[in-house]
């Protein structure tokens, strides 16, 4: 029945065993891109879609008109939060090997983006993001013991225990409730930049997603309404290169980049290097200045890879080659940001090292702190009454019945 | 016959209709190549190619609505949607197209799609990897849907909901993959080698869709429950050392309601458990179902014991879980009723 089929089946350029090979990924040399004025009509823009706008070249050093003016302080304040993301990472993983909180996931090679992206948002701004933007957080100034205490479900954990590691929010920091099911958030950010042009308001939203979930209706549904309707939103796509076990080409990768994603629609796409963060700031600043100064939404495909698991529950190994972030030519964004610092004459390798061992020890204290208000297994411990709180505004008559039946079960056993 | 879990027995029953018809097709995140994420289709794509076991895209609409499509043009599509959490995105491809096409063409059309997908608690997951949706898809007309409760008849009723021209949603209890699972969550894992259910025969049988199983029998009660709480309300029933008829529903659309009918004429007494919510849960079904049909041999109150009408907790999992001590709670209740 099989034997004559045609169905294209897409195929990764390399699965374990093999040479890692990006001859796929097209490239363009940093500062080659033109810079134009953020105001520009869609139609004259098409090719930024399809280019990639790098500043940082090979040697560390920025390059042509997207290169951004910033400060070396923020710069070396940007190292930091990825380093401290990166620390967090690693120690929320061991944690979860040994079995102290029951799932992570880690953002290994995308710090760059979750940074350079924060330096420009407003605290004003609101932020819908996915599981892999920790590092935005820490950005907008939750605290990291507070990340941890979601990831224990204790008794500061902000959900109350009600998710599984790593569905954050933070309402202060204009960070929006992380959900299990991919995509959804990205009306949600067309519909609150909606909002804000109907009030009048100049606040913008962003919302990321990953290559593997644009095949989602939601992407669709939230293009189709930020093309219709122009709000001041800022769509990003967070490709790096693999949804669990498969590339980027079961979501359409392989015909068009995502950045292009919108152009049927009229949405300008920008391609950018995701591993340099000053051409993460800079075309953020650009899509940012579009959107306040002539309105409408710009859709960001970040080109990164992968460099962990996709979880703890993963092991990548199975599906794609052990060595192939090492081959990636876009490199790992904290060393590239550190080169660029020390050839800049900011930094040190000695500096680095020394910030990442206090960053260990700023990691290592907060867990301390973060287990003193519980863990999965140790005092203190939620209340479980508070399980039928906030289904509804007030607690349903049927639900206090229910708290109660619970109570006696639970006072019957003890 | 061999011993297999319920993962590998899933395989076994999508191996043997890939062999056995060459219109059987795979569709699913994760599935090919990697075999999905709980290994139900580890080894399939090498064995049969990726015309016949095919990767998808990230889009559970996409899946089913292509699925419809791929069935509709002479194949029999078996759809597999990562965890039950994720069906949502397809619903509308399920409920007003694959349940009603047959009807609305006047019976021209139809797509047999099987759709697959592991369902339940007890693994961790929180509020979006634990859900047991299967009541919004028992109140359509036009689906099947089944939850089995061990690894033979897993493979028995995947291949008749395979078979089958109509559409089926097949729930897998992940909790019960591994082994099974009495609801206590201190006591070490057991393995399918354990269990009756574990030997499976490695070839093709079926097990027709619309049969409940009698699981144990027993005088004092009937326990009607189905997927993993199979498995806690034995240990409930030998725990409180009662006789009870535990009875196995298996296929929740169409319902065995003589076998439930037979069992609660004889007990008087009836306890229906599922893992789900209460408030318009399948539950609520089968209790009305035993009241039309056995209410005057009815001795006391049908009781349910189900999950809260919350979210699934990450954190109080084994609070919301119906665990032993909630059917025990419930077994006092209906013995004691006058
Ligand atoms: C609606 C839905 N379908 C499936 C899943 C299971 N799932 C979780 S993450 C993931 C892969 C997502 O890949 P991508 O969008 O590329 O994001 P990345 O993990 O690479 O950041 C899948 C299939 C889900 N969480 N929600
Ligand atoms: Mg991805």
């Amino acid at each position: 029945m099989t034997e004559n089929s045609s169905l294209h089946i897409p195929r990764p350029s390399a699965r374990p065993g093999d040479e890692p090979d990006f001859s796929y990924l097209a490239l363009s040399e940093a500062g080659a891109v033109r810079y134009p004025d953020p105001c520009t009509p869609a139609k004259d823009i098409e090719h930024l879609a399809g280019d990639l706008v790098r500043v940082l070249d090979d040697d560390g050093v920025a390059q042509g008109e997207w290169a951004p003016e910033i400060e070396p302080a923020q710069l070396l304040e940007a190292l930091r939060l990825m380093l401290l993301t990166r620390q967090l990472d690693d120690r929320m993983h061991r944690m979860q090997r040994q079995g102290k909180i029951s799932f992570y996931m880690q953002s290994i090679g995308e710090e760059a983006i979750s940074v350079g992206q924060g330096m420009v948002f407003k605290p004003t701004d609101m932020m819908f993001p996915s599981y892999r933007n920790q590092a935005l957080f820490i950005q907008r100034g939750t605290d990291i013991v507070d990340l941890m205490c979601q990831c224990l479900s204790n008794t500061r954990d902000m959900c109350k225990g009600r998710q599984m590691p790593i569905m954050y929010h933070d309402r202060k920091a204009n960070m929006f409730s992380i959900s299990g099911n991919l995509a959804t958030q990205y009306p949600h950010a067309v519909g609150w930049a909606m909002a804000s042009a109907i009030k009048g308001e100049d606040h913008v939203s962003s919302a990321w997603i990953g290559d593997g979930s644009t095949a989602e209706a939601d992407f669709h549904y939230a293009l189709t309404f930020a093309a219709v309707y122009q709000p001041p939103v800022i769509l990003n796509v967070v490709n790096n290169q693999w949804a669990i076990s498969t590339f980027q080409g079961f979501a359409g990768g392989q015909r068009r980049p995502f950045a292009a994603r919108g152009q049927g629609l009229g949405i300008p796409g920008v391609r950018v290097d995701g591993n340099d963060l000053l051409a993460v700031y800079a075309v953020t600043r650009w899509a940012v200045e579009r959107a306040r100064n002539c309105g409408g939404p710009t859709l960001i495909e970040h080109v990164t890879y992968r460099g962990g698991a996709h979880s703890t529950s993963d092991d990548p190994s199975r599906y794609r080659p052990k060595d192939e972030w090492s081959a990636f030519p876009l490199g790992d964004p904290v060393k590239r940001l550190k080169q660029h610092l020390i050839k800049s004459g900011h930094w040190s390798d000695e500096q680095h090292e020394a910030l990442n061992q206090e960053l260990k020890e700023t990691v290592t204290a907060a867990w301390k702190e973060a287990i003193s208000y519980g863990t999965m297994n140790d005092a203190p411990s939620l209340d479980v009454r508070s399980m039928f709180d906030d289904v509804y505004k007030e607690v349903p008559e049927r639900l206090k019945r229910q708290r109660q039946q619970l109570l006696d079960i639970k006072g019957a056993k003890s | 016959m061999s011993q297999m879990t319920m993962i590998q027995a899933i395989n076994s029953a999508l191996d043997v209709m890939l062999d056995k018809d060459p219109t059987v097709i795979l569709l699913g995140e994760d599935i090919g190549y990697f075999g999905g994420v709980f290994r139900c289709t580890d080894g399939l794509q090498k064995k049969y190619g990726e015309h016949r076991v095919i990767d998808a895209p990230i889009a559970e609409g996409g899946i089913i609505g292509s699925a419809i499509g791929i069935g509709v043009n002479g194949l029999r599509p078996v759809a597999e949607i990562q965890f039950a959490d994720y069906i949502y995105p397809g619903l509308d491809q399920i409920i007003s197209e694959l349940a009603r096409l047959r009807y609305r063409s006047g019976g021209d059309y139809f797509s047999p799609v099987t759709v697959r997908t592991p369902c339940g608690g007890g693994i961790r997951g929180g509020q979006t990897h634990s859900q047991s949706p299967e009541a919004l898809f028992t109140h359509l007309s036009g689906i099947n849907t089944v939850m089995p409760s061990n690894p033979y008849d897993a493979k028995g009723l995947l291949i008749s909901a395979i078979e089958s021209d109509d559409p089926v949603v097949f729930f897998e209890p992940k909790r019960i993959y591994n082994g099974p699972f009495d609801g206590d969550p201190d006591k070490p894992a057991l393995a399918w080698s354990s269990h009756p259910g574990g030997d499976v025969p490695e070839g093709y049988y079926s097990i027709p869709l619309g049969e409940a199983a009698v699981v144990e029998e027993g005088d004092d009660l009937s326990i009607i429950t189905y997927g993993t709480m199979v498995h806690v309300a034995q240990a409930a029933v030998k725990k409180a050392g009662i006789s009870a008829d535990i009875i196995d529903v298996r296929s929740l659309v169409p319902l065995d309601v003589e076998t439930l009918k037979q069992s609660v004429e004889k007990t008087g007494r009836c306890l229906v458990a599922h893992e789900a919510s209460k408030f318009g849960g399948y539950g609520a079904e089968l209790t009305a179902t035993v009241q039309e049909e056995c209410f005057w041999h009815l001795q006391a109150p049908i009781e349910r014991v189900t999950g809260w009408e919350t979210p699934y907790p990450h954190a109080f999992e084994w609070d919301y879980f119906p665990g032993q001590d909630r059917i025990l709670a419930g077994i006092r209740n209906v013995l004691e009723a006058v």
